[in-house]
């Protein structure tokens, strides 16, 4: 697939920056504003896929992206146990929250509740290279079409 | 330390291990699968002991607060040790034979960590206590096992993988609606907690409405007659040991497991009166019917397929029956045809792996040229018939006594008409498959590999060991607590919350 019109393609790059820091806060304030580790994965993932759009998928080298998505999804999926056997081996219970329950901070603030941003970052790594690696599957399938 | 979390934690854990393991040791998901799955079996057997007890494991550690649970539950009793007992040991076996024969399908990790995550959506089906987090690993298997279907990629797989995801994703949808009805009707998920307000409100039209939902919704799961459209594609398509996974236990946890704890321990059977006749009219249509389409099948697992829709109306009659016999012939059904349908769904994968044939009137007299295949195929064909000394003559004999009791003697003269024919058509997948006249194309067919032979030699042991649970140590040990959970009804709130 060839990329857009050099218009959108400038667009694009202003846009994502902006983008990817506002999937980035969602994921971290995940445990204080609405949203969190799914809504702000799919947000980090929007600008890669803004920019495979943009750019043509020509541009990108799918096989290497696709393993390296699987990878981070992988990687998301066993981080976001370990936080689970933490508080197993910690705490006597899975998912117990040790760092809370140790240093519960004050409410509202970004370093509070303990193992919940974690697991809202491993979520979010989770979501975005999951949703990364089907979109690149799809555009994939559809350049073998073409060709 | 409480081992209930490690059924979902550690095949979940090793599903996405395996892709990261995988691509740097080539052949390492064989080894891994295997150890969680022998892992598992062996967790399973050291729970065996504690059945009797109905033991909560709350995540976490958010205890109930004045009797009302807020956090998630997992619930271990007599019914759910039974559940992972047949899980995890069926898996097990599926595993070992997917070692050879999963070596002819590409990309062998992808398997792995789809029947990983299979797996643990299953052992999460069984633990939960809670109808959300039931509903969360319902669909976790019911989506594994639409990528499992499809496997082979080939039109006939992904037609079938189609089918049974469109009817698959209606069921989903049909018990995600009767879970948000649930909840504004209950304002609770825990089954616990709920069955105590639906004790306190009585039957509403909401209630009612509720019961319909999740009736067709685990029915189309279970593949109940009139809702059994999927099964006859979906399971022959499925690679053989997926096939052995998905008639063995996938529609009983999904269906009949579903079916059983939300109707007996949440609602309370006695407490829709028409829920008995309901569910003794879908057993005994899928039964009759399911015998005698599987009849006049030509197709070897398509006609397995069609018997698991006959058997498990078996199950679901005997369940309609709510006696105590009734529930204990179900169950031990249950276990009886998890084992010989796997058993009967490796050797038809054998036959395929050697021959690449599934076709009965191309096939025939293979018994000489695979032993084992054959003898193991024609001892779990004689059980599954109801042939006196094996298991699946007992726990045919127990529904049928049951319902004669319950008073319904002629319901079980129609069980005994489709045993008949259940002899019938198992008679011809033998004498077309093993017995009679060996074809050209096939004289130089050979046994299958020496570790696809394994698990079914084992399977057949266990399958002809299974009489021996109807002797009293071993059944107060097994059956006993789970039929007690069944039978104790609404009770189940006390047990899990106390007071």
């Amino acid at each position: 697939m060839k990329g857009m019109t050099v218009i959108v393609k400038k667009i694009s790059q202003l846009m994502v920056p902006s983008i990817f820091l506002l999937g980035l806060y969602v994921v971290v304030h995940g445990h204080l504003t609405p949203g969190g580790g799914f809504a702000g994965g799919v947000l980090l993932v929007g600008c890669f896929v803004l920019q495979i759009l943009a750019y043509g998928s020509d541009e990108v080298r799918n096989d290497l992206k696709k393993w390296r998505a699987s990878l981070s999804e992988s990687i998301g999926i066993v981080l976001f146990l370990f936080i689970a056997l933490l508080g197993l081996f910690q705490g006597g219970v899975f998912f117990y929250n040790t760092i809370a329950r140790a240093h519960p901070g004050s409410a509202l603030d970004l370093f509070s509740a303990g193992l919940i941003p974690l697991s809202n970052l491993a979520i979010g790594i989770e979501v975005a290279a999951a949703l990364f690696a089907i979109f690149l599957t799809l555009a994939v399938f559809r350049m073998e079409k073409h060709t | 330390m409480n081992w209930i979390p490690a059924f979902v934690a550690i095949p979940l854990g090793a599903a996405f291990l395996i892709p990261l393991i995988e691509h740097w040791i080539k052949g390492s998901s064989d080894f891994l699968t295997n150890a969680v799955t022998a892992f598992l079996m062996g967790l399973t057997l050291s729970f065996i002991h504690q059945a009797a007890q109905t033991q909560v494991y709350f995540v976490g550690g958010w205890e109930p607060a004045e009797g009302i649970p807020f956090g998630i539950a997992l619930v271990v009793d007599g019914l759910s040790v039974l559940m992972l007992l047949v899980v995890n040991s069926i898996a097990f076996f599926a595993t070992l034979y997917s070692v050879k024969y999963m070596a002819r399908y590409t990309d062998k990790g992808k398997f792995f960590t789809l029947f990983m995550l299979m797996l643990a959506g299953m052992n999460g089906v069984v633990i939960a206590g809670d109808l959300f987090n039931m509903f969360v690993f319902l669909e976790i298997t019911a989506i594994a096992s639409y990528a499992l279907v499809a496997f082979g990629i080939g039109s006939e797989e992904l037609e079938a993988s189609f089918k049974y995801q469109v009817l698959g994703g209606t069921a989903s949808a049909l018990v995600l609606f009767g879970i948000a009805i649930f909840y504004m009707m209950t304002k609770t998920l825990n089954f616990a907690d709920a069955s105590r307000v639906i004790a306190a409100t009585g039957v509403t039209p909401a209630l009612l409405f509720v019961s319909v939902l999740f009736l067709v919704g685990f029915g189309l799961k279970s593949a109940l007659m009139p809702f059994h459209a999927w099964l006859p594609d979906a399971h022959p398509s499925a690679p053989a040991p997926i096939s052995a996974m998905l008639s063995g236990v996938v529609i009983k946890v999904l269906g009949v497991y579903t079916l059983v704890r939300i109707f007996f321990n949440v609602i309370g059977i006695g407490t829709i009166p028409a829920l008995k006749t309901v569910l003794l009219s879908l057993g005994v249509i899928s039964m009759v019917a399911g015998a005698f389409l599987a009849l006049g099948q030509q197709d070897m697992k398509r006609l397995l397929a069609y018997s698991s829709i006959s058997q498990v109306g078996y199950i679901i009659f005997a369940f309609g029956l709510g006696t105590e016999l009734g529930i204990l012939g179900g169950l031990f059904h249950l276990m009886n045809h998890s084992v010989l349908k796997s058993l009967l769904f490796l050797n038809s994968g054998a036959v395929v792996y050697e021959t690449e044939s599934r076709d009965m009137e191309k096939l025939g007299g293979l018994m000489h040229k695979m032993p084992v295949t054959g003898t193991t195929s024609m001892i779990a064909s004689l059980s599954m018939s109801g042939l006196p000394p094996l298991g699946g003559f007992f726990s045919k004999l127990i529904i049928i006594w049951a319902s004669i009791d319950a008073g319904y003697p002629l319901l079980g003269a129609v069980a005994v008409i489709a045993s008949i024919v259940t002899l019938a058509y198992y008679f011809k997948l033998q004498k077309e498959v093993f017995l009679g006249k060996l074809a050209d194309a096939f004289q130089k067919a050979k046994e299958a590999p020496v570790l696809m032979c394994i698990p079914m030699i084992c399977l057949a042991i266990i399958s002809v060991g299974l009489g021996l649970l109807l002797l009293d140590p071993v059944r107060e040990m097994v059956l006993t607590p789970a039929v007690h959970v069944i039978q104790g009804g609404v009770d189940y709130a006390r047990m899990v919350l106390g007071g």
